[in-house]
């Protein structure tokens, strides 16, 4: 079986500025994958190459098997990939049904259809029904999303992401800016919606790493130093070194 | 957990209520465009309401763009023109060999000639949103404006081409030659284009052109192409001009360079804005005022343009809603039961605001006038332009004005924070 993300020998460069160096990453189906590493490290640029929101200089990244380097973010996205970004990207002006319902109209085969009754198609209903009760939003529903509070931002952010039903699913930094109590609360919802799907996050507050990831990856300088379970993180000495030095010792 | 009773799969809680208040506002409309010439009867008021219909036709078309894609089109007119150019062509077509089209039928064909040519420039358009696509539709506005008096045998250069409505085939035995029966033909093509226009805003599209309008780069991680999604949008934009420009054509058995032209442009972008893009009502109140106050102030003043510019720049400053933004305020403190609390700071400042719009009018009518042109004649009080009496007045008016006004908006502003923090504590405002 393939892996549902392969990242091969994967380089960015902006001018003559390599930000990602030879970037190897395997993330296997069903896995809880996280990404860890200091400030500037690259981990926003690899979800960015793995997303198709920008294109890797060389190498070639695989979803399910299938390469998907140079795609298109939304064709990427129909495949089945989908991710949260680490500044609130939502639809302001827009309510919070509308916008995960959004997120469901291609995924339920509505695509760009103009002779249909938005209000009348029972399974996007339901599933964005489903979806807000899921990010506990359902009492917000009408309530444009640029309102929202900061940590309800965060929630109907991820609530985006998963709208579609992706098998993957990307998050990058869900839990920052949050408080201990709203952090607990995001862990425990996304360890709910990513039940049986494949997880990438980037996260910076440790406790969320080893308590969620069944695997990590270390990355500095754009490059991967270390990837494997948490004891083996903990232990190694190349990540003890270069960053969990600076903050956990 | 508060969410926790909530049944996942129901469907929108919605009031029985208002689907039946949904469906009186259109029919109270509809009834309206079919009693008003009843009441105006004048050959004036018919001609007046004939233009507003096309306006509005032309408007909502804009707003598809602006308002409900975050498109801003400096050439919509193009279409509008070509839509016209489109009509007329096919009339002297069904004239000259004896096609059974009627007259009716006509504004669909201009909405096609709108259509076509938004299908044909509009992939290269909407490639970019935002500045690339505002300088590029100016550019293709201009080329066809000007395209419009080289080719001639398409055109019919500066004297446009011609058409005789009263020549197709009769319907329902109307020649269409009397203005009356123009009016219900505009406003059938009104009716049906409005319907289908708020039907759009229904749609999946419709709701994806609300998304790619606010956060573009996120609608391609949901699985959407924000440049199909651009350019399907831009059709009907394109459409619906066209049908607009159609009617136009029939009004006026014209159609000429006029009609694409950069002024039709600014007015449309004009009307949709003052009336406000962010609710569909917006743009029909901003038709409705614009070509009122083009058609009353032209024969009042000489510098009427200048009104307009006024009035664009104070909605652009003080109510970027435009008038529906105004009005759709107040709809939580009537929810809440909150505003008559502050309708007497209103009333409070309509005295010193009327009186500084007077003190601003004779400013600018003694300045227009002072090199010669008839007297002024404000609200029947004749002023003379190069009085001195003239000017303390509106000096006057404009600095006392200001200072009362000012006062008199600030106790609104008052009111209406204590009104709103009422109405938010009732739950009616986010």
């Amino acid at each position: 079986m393939s892996a549902a993300i392969e990242v091969r020998a994967v380089e960015k460069r902006f001018g003559n500025v390599g930000i990602i160096r030879d970037l190897n990453l395997s993330v296997a189906k069903g896995e809880r994958h996280a990404v860890i590493g200091p400030n500037g490290a690259g981990k926003s640029t690899t979800f960015n190459l793995i997303s198709g929101h920008i294109k890797p200089t060389s190498g070639e990244v695989k979803l399910n098997g299938d390469v998907i380097s140079g795609l298109r973010p939304f064709e990427i996205n129909r495949r089945g990939l989908s991710r949260s970004f680490q500044v609130t990207n939502v639809f302001a002006r827009m309510s919070v049904w509308e916008n995960v319902r959004c997120a469901v109209l291609w995924a339920t085969g509505h695509r760009y259809a103009f002779w249909k009754n938005v209000d009348s198609l029972p399974e996007v209903r339901e599933r964005t029904a489903q979806i807000l009760d899921d990010i506990h939003l359902t009492h917000r529903r009408d309530v444009p999303a640029g309102l929202l509070t900061y940590a309800e931002q965060r929630e109907l952010e991820i609530g985006i992401t998963i709208a579609s039903g992706a098998t993957v699913v990307m998050l990058d930094e869900p839990t920052a800016g949050m408080s201990h109590a709203e952090t607990d609360r995001a862990v425990s919802l996304i360890r709910r919606l990513t039940e049986g799907k494949t997880l990438v996050i980037v996260e910076h507050d440790m406790s969320v790493v080893f308590g969620l990831a069944d695997r990590i990856s270390v990355l500095v300088y754009g490059h991967i130093i270390a990837s494997g379970t948490p004891e083996e993180i903990r232990r190694d000495p190349k990540v003890k070194e270069a960053y969990l030095g600076e903050e956990a010792h | 957990m508060n969410t926790a009773t909530t049944s996942t799969s129901k469907a929108p809680a919605k009031p029985a209520g208002d689907g039946l208040r949904f469906y009186g506002v259109w029919l109270v409309g509809i009834a309206l465009l079919i009693v008003l010439p009843m009441i105006f009867s004048s050959g004036g008021s018919l001609t007046s309401f004939s233009l507003i219909g096309i306006a509005i036709v032309f408007a909502l078309s804009y707003n598809i763009l602006l308002g409900q894609t975050g498109l801003l089109s400096f050439g919509h007119a193009v279409h509008y023109g070509l839509g016209g150019f489109a009509a007329c062509h096919m009339m002297n077509a069904v004239v000259s060999h004896g096609w059974p089209i009627p007259l009716p039928f006509i504004p669909l064909f201009g909405g096609l000639g709108g259509l076509a040519f938004a299908m044909i420039i509009g992939w290269v358009m909407t490639k970019r949103a935002g500045t690339v696509f505002a300088m590029i539709s100016l550019g293709i506005g201009e080329l066809v404006a000007s395209s419009s008096l080289i080719l001639r045998s398409v055109f019919g250069g500066e004297a446009g081409i011609t058409t005789d409505r009263t020549a197709l085939p009769k319907m329902f035995g109307w020649s269409f030659g009397p203005q009356l029966q123009v009016y219900y033909l505009i406003a059938f093509w009104l009716v049906l284009s409005a319907i289908a226009m708020y039907a759009l805003t229904r749609t999946p599209l419709g709701r994806i052109s609300n998304a790619v309008r606010d956060n573009p780069e996120r609608v391609q991680f949901i699985g959407y192409d924000p440049h199909v999604v651009r350019y399907i949008a831009f059709c009907f934009a394109g459409f619906f001009a066209g049908v607009a420009g159609g009617l136009a054509a029939i009004n006026f058995e014209i159609a000429n360079s006029a009609y694409l032209g950069a002024i039709q442009s600014g007015l449309v972008l004009f009307s949709t804005f003052i009336g406000g893009t962010a609710y569909f009502f917006g743009p029909i109140l901003g038709a409705i005022l614009v070509t009122y106050l083009q058609l009353g102030l032209t024969s009042v003043t000489s510098v009427w343009q200048l009104y307009f510019g006024i009035i664009f720049i104070g909605i652009v400053m003080f109510s970027p809603g435009g008038i529906a933004g105004l009005l759709m305020m107040h709809r939580p403190l009537v929810r809440a039961g909150t505003l008559w609390t502050v309708i007497p700071s209103y009333l409070v400042a309509i005295v010193p605001t009327v009186a500084l719009a007077c003190g601003v009018i004779l400013t600018i009518e003694t300045v227009a006038r002072y090199s010669g042109g008839d007297p002024i004649n404000l609200f029947g009080i004749p002023f003379d332009a190069k009085s001195p009496v003239t000017w303390i007045a509106a000096a006057v008016l404009v600095v006392g004005g200001s200072f009362v006004a000012r006062l008199t908006w600030r106790r609104i502003a008052d009111a209406w924070d204590r009104a709103a923090t009422v109405a938010r504590d009732r739950g009616y405002l986010a």
